[in-house]
């Protein structure tokens, strides 16, 4: 049984101590937005905040973690999709296939709330999740934008006048 | 050396398994289910106007999408192109995905659902704008009857349909329930719109499925979650064609969880546990002996010994010929001569291979990505055993595909194998990364021998092209092979136009490929053969300049004269890409072009080689002709996709064999390129409305030739063999 702090939520789970926490999210707490991509920790899909850490959630065992740890996924990353990483990844049209994306906007978020504006070069050292899309240049002009910086990647005929 | 390697053109048995009745993504797709296409002819049922439109009361228009997302944008696209002859809002437009069960109790009215060889919108476009058409026609005349009035009379606009003389309005939700009564009118009676006169297709409409991408509540079919579910993980021979000889089960059986220890054929185990984690654990704990069997003893250095006989050997098992080129090569005053190679690749996919199966007396039940809902079904009626009509598969978008997931069903087989264990119970099977790594299908391993003749004045007399490798057809798709000849895998180098032309006239001209397979089983690779021989082409004809003492561009430009459309979007990234302008100090330059799936692709790149030799790409232009452009935004996002993916190939994509078994299972070995590593892209699309092309896969072709040139131009050296990562550049 573990005793988890999951997006707010105190929750008591039926599960072996040495269970991944990306598998207790996804299996016992019903919340599959947090991906399973490689287990070993080089993708990121499995990306969540554990006391505002950004964690591989696929390499932490659940019987790690306190019931005073915060967890947050994906779902309890804001109400309605309306924090700014999310509104910028709509604003620029980032997902493609989307499986990596919540990892990749846990990433941002973890990024912006210690660096409000980061450079280029921040970005290249806290954005290492693994897109196979490709999405990376639509990424970082959404981490830029979420962070105010305005659009700093551009270069796509069709990006300057967007509709709808 | 070459007995030892497992000719699969022969394996049927293992073959019949893999892809049951289902065909390759990347040719036609064969089905193994006779029901000829009728599309659009067929008559609407229930609140349908037509078959592809449904316009609820509110307005809203609902409109159905065939194909499948994989992520590269086909959905709101087709979407794009119905609205636009619907004439609705496009503020009110959301979608529908069918499923091939529907699909198929309707004769297949909505065409095929294939999602592969870059054909989603270029093989659908013209029934679906048909089908917008239709729907409008309809809704139309539902008007004119409500008003009395001839049809000619009225005029529509983003779904409000008004009669001038009257001052009467009406909407498309307000008649659809009428409209939907009526008989549709013949859809090749309908003349389409103008595409220069588009309003909604053509323009960057923002994708229509973002949404729930970006708060978790999107759901993949590796998330699905169903009443009573079990979840399965599965351990395949590690050597391609291997079984198993032993299964000491009696530890896992124990663990937590755990309900069975199934086999699966006889190369396969897997654990059925309540939750996948138990599985997965449980079976880690399964000790299994496996046998390797005749390739047990295969390397990767075995392996590039038999594609080295390919090379030498005079036998062809397809070719081009014009004028006599070993003659003209061996009387020329200047020879150039090299030998390239590419590895195998695995797709890596984020989203790893799963399915979850229902099986019953009478229905089978499938939850699966899959770019081809049609082959799935296929391959669950076949491995269950029930008839097609009581089979159906649930439609979800996929977490990637890159032609992993079409033709290749082996997945939905296996999975099946191990729902019938379980009758009437859903049972997940998951792929782990590392057993999704070990049974892809890889893009195929080749090696291409070039010979040039240059005459005095450095103008190529003579172009003798030998690419030796493994075969897709003959995994695959051995109809593909007619009379010992399989073009597929000179994919790039045709003469004909319109497809994959060689944008080059060689006055003469011979181009070979000598099929050398191996035991590893191999597919579509986003941009197929296309990547290989874009590679060895276009570095080729770079060395072949150089020894000519020519500038990159112009020596391309001299070939291509009679291929307008190659050389206008050379031109365009040439110029987009600044090429002959001055660059920073350390950064050098690239071009290439090529063509593939129907559209031309040329792309510049600026790279730098420090003194470590270690390699930085900072930016390309990619230009692309497809035609039409449906949509300008999500076509660039195909691109920077598509150097993405083809960026990690040249820098550090390998499969190396050992022991008949792949070793590189995951991410930590299996390199991926990353952001720090992606380059500014910039895409230039020059598109002569004249033509359907292809958008996901053209442009991968050109981004390691660019890139490889921009390093010969940095170092003086050739780069003739993949990944960059191998190479000492300095």
């Amino acid at each position: 049984m573990a005793k988890l702090n999951i997006n707010g939520r105190q929750r008591e789970l039926a599960v072996e101590d040495e269970t991944p926490l990306l598998w207790v999210l996804r299996e016992q707490a019903g919340l599959t937005g947090t991906k399973y991509g490689c287990g070993v920790a080089q993708c990121g899909a499995c990306s969540v905040h554990v006391n505002g850490e950004l964690v591989r959630s696929c390499s932490v065992t659940v019987g790690s973690l306190k019931a005073s740890d915060r967890i947050v996924t994906i779902e309890g990353l804001s109400r309605n999709a309306t924090h700014a990483v999310q509104k910028a990844w709509a604003e620029v049209d980032v997902p493609q296939c989307g499986y990596c994306q919540s990892g990749q906007i846990m990433a941002a978020a973890a990024l912006l709330r210690k660096t409000p504006r980061p450079t280029d070069k921040d970005i290249d050292d806290a954005m290492t999740n693994i897109c196979r899309c490709g999405t990376y240049q639509r990424i970082r002009a959404a981490v830029h934008q979420a962070a105010g910086n305005g659009g700093t990647t551009g270069g796509t005929s069709g990006r300057a006048n967007r509709k709808s | 050396m070459t007995n030892t390697i497992h000719d699969t053109t022969r394996n049927i048995s293992r073959r019949k398994f893999i892809v049951g009745s289902a065909a390759v993504a990347g040719g036609g797709l064969a089905l193994g289910f006779d029901v000829p296409l009728v599309a659009a002819q067929a008559q609407s049922e229930g609140n349908e106007v037509g078959i592809w439109v449904v316009v609820r009361p509110n307005n809203d228009c609902v409109i159905r999408i065939a194909r499948s997302e994989m992520g590269q944008g086909t959905l709101t696209g087709l979407a794009q192109l119905v609205a636009e002859e619907l004439e609705c809002d496009w503020q009110r437009v959301s979608t529908e995905g069918l499923t091939p069960g529907r699909n198929l109790a309707r004769k297949r009215a909505w065409g095929d659902m294939s999602t592969g060889g870059s054909r989603g919108i270029r093989g659908s476009e013209e029934y679906v704008r048909r089908g917008g058409a239709v729907a409008r026609i309809m809704l139309l005349q539902a008007a004119a009857n409500e008003w009395k009035v001839p049809v000619e009379e009225l005029t529509v606009s983003n779904g409000t349909i008004r009669h001038a003389a009257s001052k009467r309005q009406t909407t498309y939700g307000r008649v659809a329930a009428a409209a939907s009564k009526l008989t549709p009118p013949d859809p090749k009676s309908i003349k389409l719109k103008d595409p220069m006169t588009w309003t909604i297709a053509g323009k960057p409409m923002k994708r229509l499925d973002t949404a729930d991408k970006l708060n978790g509540s999107k759901v993949y079919s590796i998330d699905i979650k169903l009443p009573g579910m079990l979840n399965a993980a599965i351990k395949d021979t590690p050597v391609y064609g291997g079984k198993i000889k032993s299964v000491d089960d009696a530890k896992a059986a124990k663990m937590p969880g755990v309900r069975k220890v199934v086999r699966v054929g006889d190369g396969a185990v897997a654990v059925v546990a309540d939750t996948w984690w138990q599985a997965k654990t449980a079976l880690d704990a399964v000790v299994v002996e496996w046998d390797g069997g005749e390739n047990a003893g295969v390397s990767s250095a075995s392996i590039a010994r038999h594609l080295e006989t390919g090379l030498t050997a005079t036998e062809t098992n397809g070719d081009r010929r014009e004028g006599d080129a070993l003659a003209a090569i061996a009387g020329a005053a200047k020879k150039v001569e090299a030998t390239y190679s590419t590895p195998f690749l695995a797709h890596a996919c984020m989203e790893v291979n799963n399915a979850t199966v229902r099986l019953t007396a009478d229905k089978a039940e499938c939850w699966t990505p899959t770019q081809s809902l049609e082959a799935s079904l296929a391959a669950l009626s076949a491995a269950s055993g029930l008839p097609l009509s009581q089979c159906e598969v649930h439609r979800h978008d996929l977490g990637g595909g890159f032609g992993r997931r079409g033709g290749t069903q082996d997945y939905v087989h296996k999975a099946v194998a191990v729902a019938k264990e379980f009758p009437g119970v859903p049972v997940k099977s998951i792929w782990s990364r590392e057993e999704d790594q070990t049974y892809d299908f890889f893009r195929p391993i080749s090696m291409c021998k070039f010979s040039a003749g240059l005459n005095e004045k450095g103008e190529l007399v003579g172009l003798h092209v030998r690419v030796s490798g493994q075969s897709i057809n003959a995994w695959l798709n051995p109809v593909g092979i007619q009379g010992g000849r399989d073009m597929r895998q000179l994919q790039g180098f045709y003469a004909e136009p319109g497809d994959a032309q060689l944008g080059y006239t060689v006055p003469n001209l011979l181009v070979e490929y000598a099929m050398r397979n191996t035991h590893v089983p191999v597919g579509p690779w986003r941009g197929v053969n296309t990547n290989q021989n874009g590679y060895y082409m276009e570095c080729f004809i770079e060395e072949v300049a150089r020894a000519a003492g020519k500038d990159s561009l112009e020596f391309r430009r001299a070939l291509m004269s009679k291929h307008p459309k190659h050389l206008a979007v050379l031109n365009a990234a040439a110029e987009k890409g600044d090429w002959g302008k001055p660059l920073p100090a350390g950064i050098h330059r690239g071009i290439a072009q090529f063509m593939g799936y129907g559209s031309y692709s040329a792309a510049t790149a600026e790279v730098s080689v420090d003194s470590s030799g270690n390699v930085k790409v900072h930016r390309m232009v990619l230009a692309l002709n497809c035609g039409h452009a449906v949509n300008p935004d999500q076509i660039a996002a195909q691109v920077e996709g598509s150097v993405a993916y083809g960026l990690s190939a040249t820098l550090f994509g390998e499969c190396p064999v050992e022991n008949g078994r792949m070793t590189s299972l995951n991410f930590d070995t299996y390199q991926i390129l990353r952001l720090a590593e992606m380059p500014k892209v910039e895409t230039v699309i020059v598109p002569t409305n004249d033509f359907w092309g292809g958008v996901g896969e053209p442009t991968i072709c050109v981004v390691a030739p660019a890139v490889i040139n921009a390093i010969q131009a940095a170092t003086g050296k050739p780069v003739r063999s993949l990944p960059l990562k191998n190479v000492k550049l300095v």
